[in-house]
């Protein structure tokens, strides 16, 4: 088990490596010169050449590479162009509004989806189940900022029951905190319980026609224990490892939530800084996402042993 | 099959009926009707197809469906609601907001498609080289799990960051963001593949490499392949939407539903129209994508089916 733990844990270096050195080439694999098109067509040479200084392209690849990995280390994401702050400053200052967001999406997706799943896999081919599969289809194909949109109007425009848009911070109170992540989240969520809706499905379908299963309805034992405790339990490893895959969906899906609800997060500070080009920036949000990810999944992995007694790699 | 050929049925006493005829054994069920058959017994493709050559048909013919340019200004006309004159409405610099969803269909079809054949190409590619060459394979993999850990929507923003916006390159970033999950599907098959029979059978015979990728490896892959590009057709097109409403797709010059969406938002609380239009067509349209690759993964894998 601690051999498995330790050897899970260590397979996650090379992983993350190749994401350091993956966003770190981006900049050297991009067609033409970054710089140039980071300093907009107004500037100067003297800008572009300042520019390129900054971002250590004039430097060779090892050298700045090897230096970027020792920052990143030291907690350094290096320095915004259009702020001049650094990039971890500027991150720290928009975390909270999107680490809420995403777990509040998290929790109410999980809750919403999971039964649903659990409900179509039991009543299999009744309108439940045609209801529950049709949503998961409309749930992959209606982007996020279109249900965002929607359901900011209906809600918040026309029947004022929730705020239209921005966010209250934790330390103002929960109930205001959440009053603004409601709306958010169900958009946010709709792909995502869309995905682990069906994947609910389908163990379950698998699940239920195990023998326990039988044996569980001949000794007497009730419905919903059968179905969440002895059907579900068993089908928990598929779901929770979409439910972990997934939150790349919920990560990309934060950057374009949070400009439609105008929520301060991490989402808004990349798309201001698309804008502004500010390539530094992009590059530490790119990186912390992905490292949170491959964090997230590893845990996920670990939990398994939890759930599964039988996993031994 | 008449009830002649049930000889018990004639000895049966009166008032008991006898079971239906079912003939000798089961008839084959045949595949009637060639392409058409086809459709009848896929609706989903059908109906997710047909919905599919509807939007291309509308993006084809964009200019015989209107007659307004759909980058002429008409500030004196500019947010008008939905009328005669102007069937969308008009944005914030008069634009016809109709004709803008008539030619923004072209950029996500084009996207679309694009994205789904290039990366099934370049997936194709590396999943081929990665399930056959070992010292490769390990390699590969550990760059795809790499890549694979930068949400795609993510990894074709910074990309876009770097590059100046056009069709070409959104193209481009949204394709090697969707590169490593075909290379994972192909490597997949094509591990599972090499342990067939028929494989070994022809190894056995001699046959070379080359020649059973092309013959036995190469055919088996297509319909995983197909149903995944389908599915990535649908996802390019949304990201496409995504890039261009946060300002890092296309140039706002070039109508696309996202960039009509991206010059609504500042408006949407009272100008909701603006925004719901291309918001309309881009949902129908990733909907019928989506199901024909539902409609495809059913008829064509059966096995994948099944799983998801």
């Amino acid at each position: 088990m601690f051999a498995y733990f330790v050897r899970r844990v260590l397979a996650t270096i090379p992983v993350m490596a190749v994401v350091a050195l993956f966003v770190f080439s981006l900049l050297y694999l991009a067609p033409g010169d970054p710089a140039a098109i980071i300093a907009g067509d107004q500037a100067t040479p003297a800008d572009v050449e300042r520019i390129r200084a900054s971002l250590g392209l004039d430097r060779p690849y090892l050298v700045r590479f090897s230096a970027w990995v020792w920052d990143i280390l030291n907690g350094n994401l290096g320095v915004s162009i259009f702020t001049n702050l650094p990039v971890s400053t500027m991150i720290a200052q928009r975390i909270e509004p999107t680490l809420s967001l995403m777990v509040v999406t998290l929790i109410l997706a999980v809750s919403l989806a999971v039964p649903m799943g659990v409900m179509a896999a039991w009543k299999q081919g009744t309108t439940i189940d045609r209801a529950v599969m049709g949503f998961a289809v409309l749930g992959f194909s209606v982007p996020v900022f279109v249900v965002g949109y929607v359901l900011a109007y209906i809600f918040a425009l026309e029947l004022d029951w929730l705020p239209v848009q921005g966010y209250t911070p934790f330390s103002r109170g929960f109930w205001p905190w959440l009053q603004n992540l409601i709306l958010p989240a169900i958009a946010l969520g709709s792909v995502y319980i869309a995905l682990i809706a069906r994947i609910t499905r389908a163990t379950m379908l698998e699940v239920l026609q195990q023998d326990y299963i039988r044996t569980a309805k001949a000794k007497g034992v009730g419905q919903s224990s059968i179905l969440f405790v002895h059907a579900l339990k068993n089908a928990a490893v598929p779901i929770i490892t979409v439910i972990g895959i997934g939150i790349a969906l919920l990560i990309g899906g934060a950057v374009v939530t949070e400009s439609v609800f105008a929520i301060p997060g991490l989402g808004r500070l990349t798309v201001d800084a698309i804008l502004r080009r500010d390539y530094p920036v992009i590059q530490g949000v790119v990186l912390l996402f992905s490292f949170a990810y491959v964090l997230v999944n590893l845990a996920i992995d670990l939990a398994y042993t939890l759930f599964d007694p039988r996993i031994r790699y | 099959m008449s009830t002649a050929t049930l000889p018990q049925a004639a000895v049966l006493p009166a008032g008991i009926n006898a079971a239906p005829p079912m003939g000798d054994i089961m008839p084959p069920v045949r595949a009637r009707g060639g392409f058409l058959g086809f459709l009848r017994r896929n609706p989903t493709i059908a109906f997710g197809g047909s919905l599919v050559l509807a939007m291309i048909f509308m993006a084809v013919f964009a200019p015989l469906l209107t007659s307004v340019d759909p980058t002429a200004l008409a500030p004196a006309l500019r947010t008008r609601e939905p009328s005669a004159q102007f069937w969308f409405g008009s944005d914030m610099l008069g634009r016809d907001i109709y004709s803008r969803v008539l030619y923004g269909a072209r950029v996500s079809l084009l996207v679309g498609f694009s994205v789904a054949i290039l990366a099934s190409l370049a997936g194709l590619t590396i999943g081929l080289i990665s399930g056959f060459i070992r010292v490769a394979d390990s390699i590969i993999m550990r760059i795809m799990d790499g890549m694979m850990s930068i949400p795609p929507i993510l990894l074709a923003i910074a990309l876009m960051a770097l590059t100046r916006g056009s069709v070409q390159n959104v193209i481009i970033a949204i394709t090697i963001a969707e590169i490593p999950r075909v290379s994972r599907l192909v490597r997949g098959v094509v591990l599972s593949l090499r342990e067939q029979p028929y494989v070994d059978a022809a190894v056995a015979a001699g046959t070379r490499t080359p020649r059973i990728i092309i013959r036995h490896i190469l055919p088996n892959t297509l319909a995983p392949l197909t149903v995944q590009a389908t599915y990535i057709c649908a996802s390019a097109m949304i990201t496409e939407a995504i890039l261009s409403f946060i300002g890092a797709g296309t140039p706002p010059i070039i109508p696309s539903w996202g960039n009509i969406m991206a010059e609504g938002r500042a408006l949407w609380q009272v100008k909701p129209y603006i925004v719901f239009f291309p918001a309309i067509f881009l949902s129908i349209t990733v909907l019928a994508v989506n199901l024909l690759g539902d409609g495809l993964r059913d008829a064509l894998d059966p096995r994948m089916a099944k799983r998801l």
